[in-house]
């Protein structure tokens, strides 16, 4: 195989405090080769955030992992020790979490915080360390570079704080980054800044990258492949240029429509109705057997109900899983 | 700097006040010092009405007071009816004794806690938390009377450890490591008892403390960074755990002479604590006032010293004081 | 015809101008979008109209009336005509209430109606927010976020206003959602009349439901028109820079978002 990530059915649960199990992930695969980029595309409850520390093995105490593996550059992750994965993370994967205002240590200098990083992958000696720091500051901030070294997160903005998080994440020289949604908070034109900055690290360091995300027009023109998560489960998968021009999967297609257009042509409509998608799909939504899409679905059939739909290959690259493509399922 | 100024003012009016209504108080409580003389029928009701102007107990109470102020701000605290000696070297020597206790309590009670607390919430609801948490329960239960005469009966029984006092008869004699080994025997139950009867609070809220802080966000990113476990415990939870902490140390330091009152007592330690006991029943006016304002100090300072530290040590506080 | 005009108004210490001379009117029946950047002074504005700050100079008028130079009472009836919506459900909603509760405090508050009439009038709105009844029982955490800002605008029109100030109310939302949550706004607005300020930096939703499109930067209006105009000939750099910011997903040339 070669490629630098494969996820091979992973299957990951959380109990939570009313003693219930909720499952977060069911049975997700994927590979990604170097250099490349992958977006994943989901919603609140999809499993992304899940799916964005498992790759590093990040499991809080009350999750469950029930089976899977996770292999990168061929060791499965999964049953590596812990200070295997401390090794690996921060130096060889590196995770930017949701939400940079909760990421960053409230007391410390963002500056030292970078330091940290560095420290805890073996790169010795004061003056080689804060140079290090320095260096990879100025890529992010320019000019401002040893003011936001100094500055504390509650000092920052959101964009900013956004950028220092990217900086620990390259500081060691990764190979692979997940970014969770990397520019959901923030104003319109800090987002293309920080996609941007994306761009320049995937086209300047070859970083593979997994860019997860509820928003479909970030991945135009980025990301290789796209990942389209739903209630845990991979319901398409292939080339962003198939997956986002013509989606087969019926909720990808619904959630694109979903999307305002941009139209600058009179009575176009606006104001008419989205066709959006009804419900939702919270875990106690969901129906216990059968597709899980299948109480939202504007396409469902009656097999649909009973059973849940295998992966299906359009083409050597775009899987998806739904029956409509399922050449053993007539009408 | 404007905000510790406007500490240090409000410390003062505090100390004023604490002085004013201690003054009041012990001189408006039925009786005083030579009323038990009156009993004695050796002594000429001549001689007590002497004394009582000596020491000017005939003179209305704002002028008391007025001159009380004056003398201390010159440093002296007044004079003693019962020791005949004035009020400033008494206290401070029994303080000192007082201290030598306390303050080695205390480094050694945080000293436990801290580690303990922070290895208890690592492993919150498993095996270890447990043991701790019943520890400390056991201990809260227990009074510190039991602890101390528990402690005291151990002596005896063990025969190792002397049973009271400061120091031996014979400490004079001793040379001077002779003489630190005796103190030192001298100490340990004390404070044992001492720290045994504050270590379950401590714990306790450092483990709360810890336990709010390991949920957060920021250390499941750094854990993601590869950061190892006792940085990530050490140098990112602890201190952002510290605020509550911090108050809390700030108020054992206030309570660093007041707080070993009952261990010194049973323990017959000289401290300030049966000092000023003694004084009270007897109300010797001067030395209550002059161990109250002590105390008020101590308090106070206490207090101040925590405002310090938590303007050091949480930049967020610093941040918004300067803006 | 309902108009809000305002002028010239200040912020406070140190002479930061958070609204500088901004005027506008929104006309009974119809939305007006702000688009602008975090700063601009969109979230001002919306207290301000909510009247939840005074402004420093201007004037506005609501129905013809004047509410800057009201009295404290009145306009607290003025405060039941105008409501506000946040962006994070979960922020303005109490966490310790059942849904029934967070719905019938606005009018528990005025102290007009008896449990059962406020009860029905819940009801009824649950209804019209597309919400069944039994989530009346449920606490806002039970909830999702498309739910839990359905129960808010529930809330908001509790008070039968007339004007509902929505400040980035679809932002926190996932796509589909917002889709969900924009046309039930526009059903309402067909249905009770609805009058609405929509605040946003997301353009492309702004440009949906918006009648008229406003583009604030610096406390200023920079640019007024129909979103047509807006969107065909765009005057000032703002709002270029928002369009550009717009991320695009054109499939006939599958081009980058221009940055």
């Amino acid at each position: 195989m070669g490629s630098l990530l494969e996820v091979r059915d992973l299957r990951v649960a959380y109990r939570t405090r009313g003693g219930n199990i909720s499952e977060a992930l069911e049975g997700v695969s994927f590979y990604l080769e170097a250099g490349q980029v992958l977006g994943v595309l989901g919603e609140s409850g999809s499993g992304k955030s899940t799916l964005a520390t498992s790759v590093l093995g990040l499991f809080p105490a009350n999750a469950i992992v029930r089976t899977g593996a996770v292999l990168f550059e061929g060791r499965d992750l999964l049953q590596a020790k812990a200070d295997e994965l401390q090794k690996i993370r921060g130096k060889r994967i590196s995770l930017i979490f949701q939400e940079p205002s909760v990421a960053l240590h409230p007391a410390m200098r963002v500056g030292r915080q970078v330091r940290h990083v560095l420290a805890a992958h073996g790169t010795n000696g004061r003056e080689v360390v804060k140079q290090r720091v320095r260096e990879i500051l100025q890529t992010m901030f320019a000019e401002e570079a040893e003011r936001i070294g100094r500055s504390f997160p509650h000092q920052l903005s959101g964009g900013q704080r956004q950028r220092v998080l990217i900086a620990q994440a390259i500081a060691c020289g990764p190979s692979l980054v997940i970014a969770d949604e990397p520019t959901a908070s923030l104003d319109p034109t800090t987002q293309m800044e920080i996609l941007g900055v994306f761009r320049g690290l995937q086209k300047n360091l070859g970083l593979a990258t997994i860019f997860i995300t509820h928003n479909p027009a970030l991945l135009a023109g980025f990301a290789d492949c796209v990942l389209v998560l739903y209630a845990g489960k991979v319901v398409e998968l292939g080339p962003a240029e198939a997956v986002l021009a013509s989606p087969k999967h019926p909720y990808t297609q619904a959630l694109f429509q979903s999307i305002p257009p941009l139209v600058s042509e009179p009575g176009d409509a606006r104001k008419k109705k989205l066709p959006a998608i009804p419900g939702d799909s919270r875990p106690s939504s969901l129906p216990k057997a059968g597709c899980r899409f299948e109480p939202r679905c504007p396409e469902r059939m009656q097999v649909c109900k009973s059973r849940e739909p295998g992966l299906v290959s359009l083409n050597d690259r775009h899987i998806v899983s739904c029956f409509k493509y399922d050449a053993n399922e007539n009408r | 700097m404007r905000y510790f100024l406007r500490r240090l003012r409000h410390a003062v009016f505090l100390l004023i006040g604490v002085s004013l209504l201690a003054f009041v108080f012990t001189a408006l409580a039925p009786g005083n010092y030579f009323d038990e003389m009156r009993l004695n029928p050796q002594i000429a009701p001549e001689t007590i009405t002497a004394l009582r102007t000596q020491y000017e107990l005939d003179r209305p109470m704002p002028i008391r007071y007025a001159h009380w102020v004056i003398s201390v701000l010159h440093g002296d605290l007044g004079f003693s009816f019962a020791y005949n000696s004035p009020v400033a070297p008494l206290l401070l020597v029994r303080a000192r004794n007082t201290l030598l206790l306390t303050v080695t309590a205390m480094l050694l009670a945080w000293g436990i806690a801290l580690p303990l607390g922070i290895w208890s919430a690592e492993h919150l609801g498993r095996l270890p938390d447990r043991l701790v948490s019943w520890g400390t329960a056991a201990l809260l239960v227990i009074p510190d009377l039991a602890l101390a005469l528990g402690l005291l009966v151990l002596a005896v029984k063990s025969g190792r450890f002397p049973t009271g006092g400061m120091v031996s008869l014979n400490f004079e004699s001793h040379s001077l490591p002779g003489k630190a080994y005796d103190l030192l025997l001298h100490m340990v139950l004390p404070i044992a008892a001492l720290v045994l009867s504050v270590l379950p609070l401590l714990v306790r809220h450092v483990r709360a403390a810890m336990v709010e802080v390991l949920d957060a966000p920021f250390l499941l990113a750094a854990e993601g960074h590869g950061i190892p476990r006792r940085t990530l415990l050490y140098l990112y939870a602890l201190p952002a755990a510290a605020n509550p902490l911090i108050s809390l140390f700030g108020f054992s330091i206030g309570t660093l002479l007041s707080g070993s009152l009952l261990i010194e007592v049973v323990m017959s330690w000289p401290g300030l604590g049966p000092f000023l006991l003694e004084a009270i029943l007897a109300r010797d006016l001067y030395v209550v006032i002059g161990g109250v304002l002590l105390s008020t100090l101590f308090l106070v300072g206490g207090n101040f010293l925590a405002d310090l530290l938590l303007f050091w040590a949480d930049p967020r506080i610093r941040t918004e004081m300067q803006a | 015809m309902k108009s809000y005009t305002r002028r010239k108004l200040a912020g406070h210490p140190e002479e930061v101008r958070a609204l500088d001379g901004v005027s506008f009117s929104i006309f009974r029946g119809t939305t007006l979008a702000i688009v602008g950047e975090s700063g601009s002074g969109k979230s001002t504005l919306a207290f301000c109209l909510a009247c939840l700050e005074t402004p420093t100079t201007g004037n506005i008028w609501f129905e013809e009336k004047d509410i800057v130079k009201l009295a404290e009472k009145e306009k607290r009836a003025i405060r039941c005509q105008i409501q506000l919506i946040f962006q994070d459900p979960a922020n303005s909603l109490n966490p310790r209430w059942k849904v029934l509760k967070i719905l019938n405090e606005p009018l528990a508050v005025q102290g007009n109606l008896s449990h059962a009439e406020m009860t029905s009038r819940a009801h009824a709105l649950l209804n019209q927010v597309g919400l069944p009844i039994e989530i009346e029982e449920k606490m806002p955490a039970e909830l999702s976020g498309g739910q839990r800002q359905r129960v808010a605008i529930a809330r908001a029109l509790m008070l039968e206003p007339k004007l509902l100030i929505l400040d980035e109310a679809l932002s926190a939302l996932d796509c589909s959602v917002q889709a969900q949550i924009a046309n039930l706004l526009v059903e309402l607005q067909e249905s009770l009349g609805m009058t609405y300020l929509f605040i946003s930096h997301d353009l492309a939703m702004a440009a949906h439901l918006a009648d008229e499109i406003a583009v604030m930067s610096h406390g200023r209006i920079v640019e007024q028109g129909s979103p047509e105009e807006i969107l065909k000939e765009p005057q000032s750099t703002v709002t270029l820079e928002l369009l550009a910011a717009v991320p695009r997903m054109s499939f006939s040339h599958l081009q980058a978002p221009e940055s």
